[in-house]
């Protein structure tokens, strides 16, 4: 058995590097955020709604979905266009990550249902 | 060449996997981390501890990032390492909407409010405490 810590920490290692990969960066830029914390979403809700083993739990959702998306991004990128004037903007990347989120978590367990 | 580059221009293969090595181990500490805080603190009735990681998490950036003039005395490396890494994979989205989405309506306003009222709050304050120590 391998620890959970372990497939936690391999599973972090492999979204830090899609999310870098796929080019989203922390600046003011905010669809590629957007884009990684929606489709990070919907396979986590894929995930938990299909019955799988607790060890891949760990290393794709916990590990994987959790390191690919990110909070501090999403946060620091909206408040730095609020406060750039660009209320709009950062109002609407709110809402939009919240939204395409928790869509996307329904979405996946609708999938997993037709799985 | 300490930038790298080698007598006829071209970048060493080495040089060009630094920033995914310094990535890879700031997303490793961070999802062992942010695990960890989740088996700390109780997950009911609001799953504390991705509010801790997504609110803590939000507040170092702020006080890494937020000030142009801080964020350039750090090296692109330190950015990569701790930014990218480490705090982007620390924090979570995906977590926070799934755990969101299975609360009572009632305990899913608050769970939003909480991590978004707070975790912007972070950032605010990251950057004050970025001016005061800078």
């Amino acid at each position: 058995m391998v620890s959970p810590a372990l497939l936690v920490g391999v599973g972090g290692v492999l979204g830090a590097l899609s999310r870098h990969l796929l080019g989203e960066r922390i600046d003011i830029r905010t669809a590629d955020t957007l884009a990684v914390n929606v489709c990070g979403s919907f396979v986590l809700g894929l995930l938990v709604a299909v019955p799988v083993a607790d060890s891949l739990l760990l290393l794709f959702g916990t590990g994987f979905c959790g390191a690919f998306t990110t909070f501090s991004t999403f946060a620091f990128e909206t408040v730095r266009l609020y406060e750039t004037g660009e209320r709009r903007r950062a109002v609407a990347t709110a809402v939009l990550n919240l939204t395409g989120a928790l869509g996307a978590v329904a979405l996946g367990s609708v999938v997993a249902g037709l799985l | 060449m300490s930038d790298g580059t080698a007598a006829d221009g071209s970048t060493h293969a080495l040089v060009r996997l630094e920033p995914l090595v310094l990535i890879a181990v700031g997303g490793f500490v961070g999802a062992v981390l942010r695990h960890a805080v989740a088996l700390a603190l109780p997950a009911t009735p609001l799953p504390w501890g991705t509010l801790a990681a997504n609110v803590a998490g939000s507040f170092a950036l702020g006080v890494l990032l937020y000030e142009a003039h801080l964020a350039d005395a750090l090296s692109p490396e330190t950015r990569l390492v701790l930014g990218t890494g480490f705090l982007s994979s620390f924090t979570t989205y995906s977590t926070f909407a799934v755990e969101t989405a299975g609360l009572d309506p009632q305990l899913l306003v608050a769970n939003v409010a909480a991590n978004y009222a707070l975790g912007f709050a972070a950032v605010l304050a990251g950057r004050f405490v970025a001016r005061v120590i800078s």
